[in-house]
């Protein structure tokens, strides 16, 4: 069966308290998930108290400055910080997005901090993702042609074939949405995810590809992509405005379609 | 951790796994062709009776027996029997474990449902026939 409830080992216990600098004036609570492999213990909601007069906009800003000044255990993936990486994607104040692109100020009262939700935590937050990294590994994310290329030019689109991958390509692949699916936190050993889904469609509506028939033959499937029972949180926890509800729909079309 | 740590197979060949089932279309398309034609029906059926509120039985089979209420009261009993099982079937899919369990559970939902799509069938045709 779905488990419903945490295993006793991951019951979140009260962590401890970093108060701000004395004399701070402008002081924000950040609530951040601890757990540490190492010790054995539960993990813990830390808190620390950040002035923000010293701190950068971003809710990364805010972690850098807690790792740099305060805390050098506090453990995250950060890369860019300016949302083209995808490293920092995490659960800030119960909605998955990047805390590269999240202002601290659109957060009211205390900034909780937890890992992307239902992945094994390999330390604070720091989800395991080397599941949903096959699964993308497993629909091919290439282009896939027999016919050789122009061996003087690239492979051509028209500019309406090309439009076809707006709302796709932008893709930075942060999961935010796939850890943001009830349908993928029960069966996401078997269904393969909004995220992985919409690459999947990325190359289904490229015209360059000719491999469209054996792409929608590895997705027919009752857990691969029917497990998508249009919830919709996907396309609301997108932190790059994306619709990937939308693109698994356009498969089920097609796959329907192709039925006849 | 430790249900990774108890399995070395590769994150790849776990979800490859078995492969690509080659189907679940036509149970979407069904449940969507079902929820769409359920809307009318539904709709013919609710305020028929409600319009039929505290008759007596005489009344309400004689309602019944006239062939286009009970062609369509059929119609309702078979779109509905089979929305129902195709629905349960998603619910048992999503939360049962493990696999051997989703397909008896599934054979049980089927049986069910054909018997009282069956049972309510037959009544219908007994007023009408």
């Amino acid at each position: 069966m779905a488990t419903f409830t945490l295993p006793k080992n991951s019951t979140v216990q009260p962590g401890q308290t970093y108060k701000a600098e004395a004399g701070a004036t402008n002081v924000r609570s950040f609530k951040i998930y601890r757990w540490d492999p190492d010790t054995g213990e539960n993990p813990r909601m830390d808190t620390y108290e950040i002035d923000l007069d010293k701190c950068g906009p971003m809710v990364l800003d805010a972690l850098i400055k807690i790792k740099n000044e305060t805390d050098s255990t506090l453990t995250f993936r950060r890369s860019c910080r300016e949302g083209i990486c995808g490293s920092c994607a995490m659960n800030i104040d119960g909605l998955n997005t990047l805390a590269c692109l999240k202002p601290i100020e659109d957060v009211t009262g205390a900034v909780r901090i937890n890992p992307l939700p239902h992945m094994p935590v390999v330390k604070d937050l720091v989800p395991d993702l080397s599941q949903i990294y096959a699964q993308l590994t497993s629909i091919q994310p290439w282009l896939k042609a027999d016919t050789a290329p122009p061996p003087d030019s690239e492979r051509l689109q028209s500019k309406e074939e090309r439009a076809k991958l707006d709302g796709l390509w932008e893709c930075i692949l942060c999961f935010c949405c796939s850890t943001a699916c009830p349908s993928y936190w029960w069966n996401g050993d078997r269904y393969l995810g909004p995220a992985v889904l919409l690459q999947a469609y990325r190359w289904i509506a490229d015209s360059r590809d000719e491999y469209q028939g054996e792409r929608l033959d590895q997705l027919q499937d009752p857990f691969r992509l029917y497990r998508c029972h249009t919830i919709m949180n996907c396309a609301r926890t997108c932190p790059k405005g994306l619709n990937p509800a939308q693109a698994i729909g356009e498969i089920k079309v097609l796959l329907a379609e192709r039925e006849g | 951790m430790t249900e990774h740590q108890s399995r070395l197979q590769t994150p790849l060949g776990r979800v490859r796994g078995a492969g690509s089932a080659k189907g679940g279309t036509h149970h979407w398309w069904m449940q969507r062709v079902t929820s769409l034609s359920l809307l009318p029906l539904m709709i013919w059926f609710a305020f028929s009776i409600a319009a039929k509120a505290g008759a007596p039985w005489e009344v309400m089979a004689e309602w019944i027996g006239r062939p286009v209420n009970a062609v369509l009261l059929i119609v309702l009993i078979a779109v509905g029997f089979y929305h129902t099982a195709s629905g349960l079937q998603v619910v048992v899919e999503d939360y049962v474990r493990p696999e051997r369990a989703v397909m008896l559970s599934n054979l049980a939902i089927k049986a069910v449902c054909v018997l009282l799509g069956l049972l309510a069938a037959l009544s219908v045709l007994r007023l009408a026939i």
